[in-house]
């Protein structure tokens, strides 16, 4: 290790700071909600069985965290029979 | 008034034990009466930590099944007669432990203390949950470290949601110790400092237990360090968060980062003996 490397070395402590605060923004956000995915899952599903029979196996629930903006995503593949009408 | 008081941490390997042996040593050396429940069923340790791991016979789980008396399961600490212990059980399964049971325990542990100290088990499982569950207020026991200072930010969370006393619409009393702190580290940029930590998990401050090879050597004696060696930087900091916590307005000092002088050091010795 020369003395240049010696000055240039990162200071850990200040990134464990920032990654902490960003963590925890989140988590704290998120709080009683930890199995939101889960939770929207089950009740969509409750909602679109009711008009349309499908198959449990083919919705899919996706909850995406970014640092400005989350999105839901949901996918739901439709019985033929009712895919193919007009 | 008696007080239930959790000391948590959600991380494990923090210094819940050595934390709750130190501070339940240092109130009772403090002149009030003090009981510490462990509350790790299946992996006891509070007993080895204080010494007294050979005096066990019944424990909190035959407490709360009804199979021993309290007065039966308690340890008096053969150093300080206002010291107790409530071991946790060894053998069996955390199920063992009910909410009603335990709460029924609590109750009787207020009537005949001063202060009870429950040690929780890492985790957020039931016995964690269990051991927060009555509580009064809490000391959060953190290192600084990330992975430390997150769990310790999630069970702050349960704290403030999960406990009767939230729950009740209560505004949950937290402290935070700081343990294993290295001043010389943190000086150098390689350790989250105290205001880090502060800033971040936003509870005030107990007391800061700097690191330091005299917790271990208290343990492997089985005695808290407070009672060990009382002149020691990590039992000086625990005797303060205790004083602390019985009200008096005493200065946290940082620990410094120099390195201790030939005097100190020749006094720490002495002072060991």
């Amino acid at each position: 290790m020369n003395l240049l490397s010696l000055f240039s070395r990162k200071r850990s402590a200040p990134v464990a700071r920032e990654r902490l605060q960003l963590l925890l923004a989140h988590e704290r956000a998120l709080a009683g909600h930890e199995d939101l995915a889960a939770t929207l899952q089950e009740e969509i599903l409750a909602v679109i069985a009711k008009h349309i029979p499908i198959d449990k196996d083919k919705v899919l629930v996706k909850l995406d965290k970014g640092d400005q903006v989350s999105t839901l995503e949901i996918d739901i593949e439709m019985p033929p029979a009712l895919a193919g009408r007009p | 008034m008696s007080k239930v008081m959790v000391v948590t941490s959600g991380k494990g390997g923090v210094g819940k034990t050595t934390s709750s042996a130190a501070l339940g040593a240092a109130l009772a050396q403090a002149g009030q009466n003090v009981v510490i429940v462990d509350f790790d069923v299946g992996l006891r340790n509070l007993d080895l930590v204080m010494g007294a791991e050979r005096r066990v016979v019944y424990d909190l789980v035959n407490v709360v099944q009804g199979d021993a008396k309290l007065a039966q399961a308690l340890i008096r600490d053969k150093r300080l007669d206002t010291l107790s212990l409530l071991p946790a059980s060894q053998t069996r399964d955390k199920d063992a432990l009910t909410e009603e049971g335990v709460k029924m325990v609590i109750n009787e542990l207020r009537e005949k203390f001063d202060w009870v100290l429950c040690d929780s088990p890492a985790g957020i499982e039931k016995g964690a949950m269990l051991a927060m569950r009555f509580a009064d207020l809490a000391v959060v026991v953190t290192n600084p470290e990330v992975s430390s200072v997150r769990d310790s930010d999630r069970i702050i969370g349960m704290l403030d949601s999960k406990t009767v006393h939230a729950e009740n619409g209560g505004k949950f009393e937290k402290h935070l110790l700081l343990t294993r702190y290295s001043p010389a580290r943190a000086a150098r940029g390689e350790m989250l400092k105290v205001e880090d930590v502060l800033d971040i998990l936003a509870i005030p401050l107990l007391g800061i237990v700097p690191e330091s090879e005299e917790v271990l050597n208290a343990s492997n004696f089985g005695c808290p360090v407070t009672l060990h060696n009382p002149a020691s930087a990590p039992a000086r900091a625990y005797a303060d968060a205790a004083r602390r916590l019985l009200g008096e307005k005493i200065e946290i000092v940082q620990p410094s980062a120099e390195k201790p002088g030939l005097f100190s050091r020749l006094f720490n010795r002495k002072a060991m003996a």
